[in-house]
């Protein structure tokens, strides 16, 4: 937790500062752990460590999933995707989002993912072609 | 052989256009050192101790003669005139120039080969059995499986960024050709009481750092269900192997660390949802590829007993020559361990002279093993006098396949910026010190690995002797261990004792000899009488009763 100097002592500070409220609430991707206080809400994401259980009871109603990549060569989020889609067949919205660049665009696509918020300094045009970097699909999906 | 299609053929240009963009952008500054390194590593390019090093691969370890004289070529104008052939069946250029990788790989794909799967945290290369198809022993030939696997993964994207590399091996013969207890996952064909042909598969086995000899996870899996159980594993694996350390990403430190039945419930649960699943493979499937694999129709008689052939052949016939499953034919396996040769190197005018020799004797056809030789696997027995022949002009008739000299050796110090210490020069030193044949006739079948680091891609653990280059206060200095052993009999080597200067390693070896020598039964080989004899006798041999300082 972290801390702030209150009366001369160091104590914890619970407090979070928002610094500027969303500007529409309902648009609003939450933390796993938040999302299950609110299992209503319609956007959630995942870190790649978590697992995708708790929304399988909501994926109808799901809007959009997006999950994390810390670091590109983390391939959990892979997985998560494919069990998403295929196992628990979630057909909204899939998000990739963190350390997404151009090179993986396809790998990530051919997953499952259909949106990617790229890191920063990735060129967005370059990226789209990057889509069609290959025509091979995988065996299940010829 | 498999021949590409044309999706087969798309993605290995794609793969090349792909890699000269991300060349181009790497070379004018656009693509940082950390988001290229693992691109080039998938395509097999590393950043070696004298210049980049490429490794191409050699799925299942087959290779045409149009393909072997494509590796000349490249070796002949990219790199120093030569190549080495690597424990994992694909083969490595030394000297290649980074900005040439993109053109070499487009090379490389006009002859239906590339350089996917060498290297970084994916599915590798595919490896099996180098007499596959061909063995006497054989319940099938697993090749078809190993192509249907090596099209699955060769872009698999789930697996593009897994905790670490990951290797399968497939074997299709009653004896273990193929290390299989010593791979990621290695699958052994099985026949299922239905008389349906299938696998036995085990899982997280390794050498390298942590050696372990893998476990059976699943007794028989029909081979319908290969990709999907695969699958099931590699999702477990990618999900839940560690991310933290690298030395213990591999997934024999899951199985480990969720107990193999841990392990093997989470891939039943994987599986129970994929099974039956757009992943398997029909029939149909499996019967188109098996067509590729059939192998030479015709079956020569096998040609009269010649008697009084000079020693020089008979012994080669004897260590060189192998039972194929047709009695007209043979196996032949053309050493790579001459004298004076680093172990696995072939220059390009031999790799096009054994490309000719393919299509003179073997249909067209060569195999490498993991031992680091080449294979011509169809030769009609009535050829062999001439392959022979041709072989010796070339360097490539030692006849020492199974014996001491054909030892196993990386490439070591002397290339490898992994490495601790130079494993080439021991080798030649062993090679030159025990070169009398009809010594090493008698000492019979002796597998001898040499690495030079942890890293054990000399595979040292499984020799019957391996010796392992350890760095202690900047020397060099060689760890000996005995009694390892692949096959259906897995075992690792102990080590026998402290560690000897490179120039001891030769005289430690003659004691270990000189005590199998005396101590043998009637004809029993080097590794039996460690087993029955236990380390005592060799190490009394070596250190006798003094206790030299631990290194």
């Amino acid at each position: 937790m972290p801390h702030v100097i209150k009366h001369g002592l160091l104590v914890a500070d619970d407090w979070t500062l928002v610094t500027s409220a969303p500007a529409n609430p309902a648009r609003v991707i939450l933390p796993l752990a938040d999302w299950q206080a609110r299992p209503d809400h319609p956007a959630v994401w995942l870190a790649p460590d978590e697992t995708p259980d708790a929304l399988l009871p909501h994926l109808d109603r799901l809007a959009l999933v997006a999950i994390h990549f810390p670091v590109f060569t983390d391939g959990r989020g892979y997985s998560l995707a494919r069990l998403l889609r295929q196992r628990h067949g979630y057909r909204g919205e899939l998000r990739a989002f963190g350390d997404v660049l151009r090179d993986q665009l396809y790998f990530l696509h051919a997953c499952g993912f259909d949106a990617f918020s790229l890191r920063a300094d990735q060129p967005p045009a370059e990226a789209v072609d990057a889509l069609a970097d290959y025509r091979w699909q995988p065996l299940g999906q010829r | 052989m498999y021949h590409y299609d044309e999706t087969d053929q798309q993605l290995v240009d794609d793969r090349v256009a792909r890699f000269r963009d991300q060349m181009g952008r790497f070379l004018d500054g656009r693509l940082g050192e950390d988001e290229f390194r693992p691109l080039r590593l998938q395509n097999g390019l590393y950043i070696q101790r004298h210049a980049p090093m490429l490794r191409v691969a050699i799925p299942y370890g087959t290779l045409a003669a149009r393909q072997l004289r494509q590796l000349a070529h490249i070796a002949r104008h990219h790199d120093r005139g030569y190549g080495h052939f690597t424990t994992r069946s694909n083969i490595q250029f030394n000297w290649v120039r980074l900005e040439d990788a993109p053109e070499i790989l487009a090379e490389l794909a006009t002859v239906q080969m590339h350089a996917i799967q060498t290297s970084g945290n994916c599915i590798r290369n595919i490896t099996t059995d180098p007499f596959a198809g061909v063995a006497a022993d054989e319940l099938f030939d697993p090749r078809p499986a190993c192509e249907i696997v090596r099209q699955w993964s060769a872009l698999a994207p789930e697996f593009q960024f897994l905790p670490r590399k990951f290797k399968i091996a497939f074997a299709g013969g009653a004896e273990d050709r193929a290390a299989l207890r010593f791979h990621d996952i290695g699958a052994a064909a099985r026949i299922g009481d239905d008389g349906q042909r299938g696998f036995e598969v085990f899982v997280g086995g390794g050498l390298g750092r942590t050696p372990m000899v893998g476990h059976s996870l699943k007794a028989f899996l029909p081979q319908a269900e290969l990709l999907n159980y695969f699958e099931a594993i590699l999702r477990v694996y990618n999900r839940h192997g560690r991310r933290d350390n690298k030395y213990k990403a591999r997934i024999k430190i899951l199985v480990k660390d969720l107990t193999l039945d841990g392990f093997a419930a989470e891939v039943e649960d994987e599986w129970a949802w994929s099974r039956g699943g757009p992943n398997t493979i029909d029939a149909d499937h499996f019967a188109r590829m098996e067509a590729f694999f059939a192998g030479p129709a015709d079956a020569p008689a096998p040609p009269a007993e010649m008697p009084d052939q000079p020693v020089a052949y008979t012994r080669w016939l004897a260590r060189n020559v192998a039972a194929h499953r047709q009695p007209g034919r043979a196996i032949v396996t053309l050493s790579l361990k001459a004298p004076g040769q680093a172990p696995g190197d072939a220059t390009a005018d031999q790799m096009d002279g054994i490309a000719d020799l393919a299509e003179r004797y073997s249909h067209g056809e060569i195999r490498v093993s993991h031992e680091q030789n080449l294979v011509l696997p169809h030769v009609a027995r009535a050829d062999l006098p001439a392959v022979w022949a041709a072989a010796r002009a070339l360097g490539l008739a030692t006849p020492t396949i199974g014996l001491l000299p054909d030892l196993v050796c990386c490439p070591g110090g002397d290339f490898c910026s992994l490495a601790n210490a130079r494993s080439l020069p021991v080798a030649a030193a062993i090679q030159q010190r025990f070169d009398d044949l009809d010594y090493l006739f008698d000492l019979g079948p002796l597998e001898l690995n040499l690495s030079g680091c942890v890293n054990a891609c000399g595979h040292h653990h499984i020799g019957h002797i391996g010796i392992l280059g350890v760095d202690k206060n900047n020397q060099e200095w060689f760890q000996i261990t005995i009694g390892g052993r692949e096959g259906t009999q897995a075992a690792l080597g102990k080590v026998i004792g402290p560690s000897f200067a490179a120039a001891q390693v030769p005289d430690v070896i003659a004691r270990l000899l000189e005590t199998y020598v005396a101590r043998r039964l009637e004809g029993e080989p080097f590794i039996d009488a460690v087993e029955r004899l236990g380390l005592d006798p060799f190490r009394q041999a070596v250190y006798g009763d003094s206790h030299a300082p631990r290194h």
